[in-house]
């Protein structure tokens, strides 16, 4: 997409308009949930919309999201590239008249996307964070290397950056070897914990696959 | 002046730099930086996209390893470790569910009395920019300079901002301590795309040239930030971001990309070896020259 800077900074490109029929109406209950936001609040005054970053990147933007939340649209919503587009700058957060939290019902319709399945596998975004707390569920910290070899395998974007490579190893950005934090054990607890958590309000939690030590497999063996 | 310092994993690999010169800056200006042990990644976004549980209990662990090590200030030089520690502690202040949640994950008590600062609001609030300028032996005379605060350290402002959240001026401050010009420009708290650099490389070039197009047009020579995204975006991604902007507005030409604890360094007349200048894809050498005999 052509649009730097042939945009004035803070318009918002015109999408198209249609027609929308109530579809869901205990989506938007579920959202408000498990957001704590009261989506259904807002009146349309757009201005997450004008300071949202990549507003010129997505196929619906955000005051159009609370919109189609508010209609019951679950599927338009959490099939959409837009909820994975956002950056979590917080923008629309801070500027809503509202004070809708819409950075965490951004957080909740991805977990929701992730939920139903409809991300996965192949959305870059969620492959990003599945390959990242997976690295931090294997070691404590991140650990860039492997997190972006996962990265690939996830989202089967295997020649993205390859060029940049040579650059991050001669400016020493990236290491071979893992950093480890000696509370790994206590951090993979956690993530057991926190998952059963989220399932028990959502029925459903995933953030990625488990370490070899805990896998069926090997209790088979 | 002594706090417990989070590093965060963006600071033992891509932005070593910001490490290096943090810890440089610190011991230069008496400010002791004590290490949590054993600390543990925030988070970080993905985290909070996909575990709302998770996103608070992983940064609650190193609060709690940070008050069993006996301290009640925790110091983060990286802007996304700051913004989560702080929203974590925010959460478990006020909502009692939450923090109820956090204990039993994590298993251990904790009642959100750790306070989180950022190197930003430790360096203008506690030591005073006073007293900062009174230490510059190299000042950066005529540097023409647009400080870039991004999204982390400005909202929400209810949770993480020290400083006006559409205006902040805490870094200009610094800059302007540091015998820089401080440039006035729009961009300040704008997104550059932060962690889509992964998995929406376009999005964040644009962003990029957005951002390094309109400190140039403000008249800026280079850029300081706080926060390692906002440095990798705008300096390692900077000839992509560059190429992005071609053909559809004005050219603009390479801007070194610093963070804020390199410039002071330089002010203060370390090193550039101490503050990791050589990490950086856009040389700021002439910069450290420039410190170094006089402008």
């Amino acid at each position: 997409m052509n649009a730097v800077n042939s945009t004035p900074v803070g318009t918002v490109s015109p999408k198209p308009s249609r027609q929308i029929e109530w579809a869901d109406p205990a989506f938007l209950r579920e959202v408000e949930r498990r957001s704590g936001a009261p989506v259904s609040a807002c009146f349309q005054c757009h201005k997450c919309s004008s300071g949202c970053p990549v507003g010129p990147d997505v196929d619906l933007l955000s005051s159009q999201i609370m919109r189609l939340i508010n209609l019951g649209e679950k599927d338009e919503v959490l099939e959409s590239e837009a909820i994975w587009a956002c950056a979590s700058c917080e923008a629309c957060t801070a500027r809503c008249p509202m004070e809708i939290d819409i950075a965490a019902v951004m957080d909740t319709l991805r977990m929701m996307a992730v939920e139903r399945k409809a991300a996965l596998p192949g959305t870059r975004g969620s492959s990003f964070n599945r390959a990242f707390l997976t690295s931090v569920r294997w070691h404590g910290r991140v650990f860039e290397a492997g997190m972006m070899a996962l990265y690939k395998l996830f989202s089967r974007d295997f020649f993205s950056d390859l060029e940049k490579l040579p650059k991050m190893l001669a400016k020493r950005k990236l290491s071979f070897l893992p950093h480890f934090s000696r509370s790994a054990r206590q951090v993979r607890k956690v993530f057991r914990r926190a998952e059963e958590e989220e399932k028990s309000r959502s029925g459903f939690s995933e953030t990625g696959p488990v370490p070899q030590e805990r896998t069926q497999e090997k209790s088979k063996l | 002046m002594k706090y417990a310092f989070f590093p965060g994993c963006s600071l033992e690999s891509t932005a070593w730099d910001f490490d290096k010169s943090t810890r440089a800056l610190c011991g230069a200006l008496g400010i002791d930086l004590v290490d949590i042990p054993d600390w543990v990644c925030c988070g970080s976004t993905p985290a909070h996209s996909s575990n709302a549980s998770l996103a608070v209990a992983l940064p609650v662990i190193n609060l709690q390893k940070a008050q069993a090590a006996g301290f009640s200030e925790v110091l983060t030089a990286c802007a996304s470790c700051y913004a989560r520690l702080r929203t974590a502690n925010y959460k478990v202040n006020n909502d009692p569910a939450e923090r109820e949640r956090a204990q039993r994950i994590t298993e251990k008590p904790y009642d959100g009395d750790v306070k989180v600062r950022h190197i930003l609001d430790v360096l203008v609030n506690d030591l005073g920019v006073r007293e900062i300028r009174k230490r510059v032996q190299s000042p950066l005379k005529g540097l023409r300079v647009a400080s870039y605060y991004g999204c982390l350290l400005s909202r929400p402002p209810e949770v993480v901002a020290f400083d006006d959240s559409e205006h902040p001026t805490c870094m200009d401050d610094l800059v302007k301590a540091a015998g820089a010009q401080a440039v006035d420009w729009p961009f300040k708290t704008e997104c550059c795309g932060a962690s889509l650099s992964i998995s929406k490389t376009g999005v964040v070039n644009r962003l990029g040239y957005r951002l390094l197009s309109m400190a140039h047009r403000a008249g800026a020579e280079c850029i300081v930030v706080a926060c390692p995204l906002c440095q990798l975006n705008l300096d390692f991604r900077q000839p992509e971001a560059r190429k992005s902007g071609q053909g559809v507005a004005t050219p603009c030409p390479t801007i070194p990309v610093l963070y804020i604890t390199q410039l002071l360094g330089l002010a203060l007349g370390l090193p550039p070896d101490a503050l990791g200048l050589d990490a950086l894809t856009i040389s700021a050498d002439a910069i450290a020259t420039a410190a170094a005999v006089g402008r």
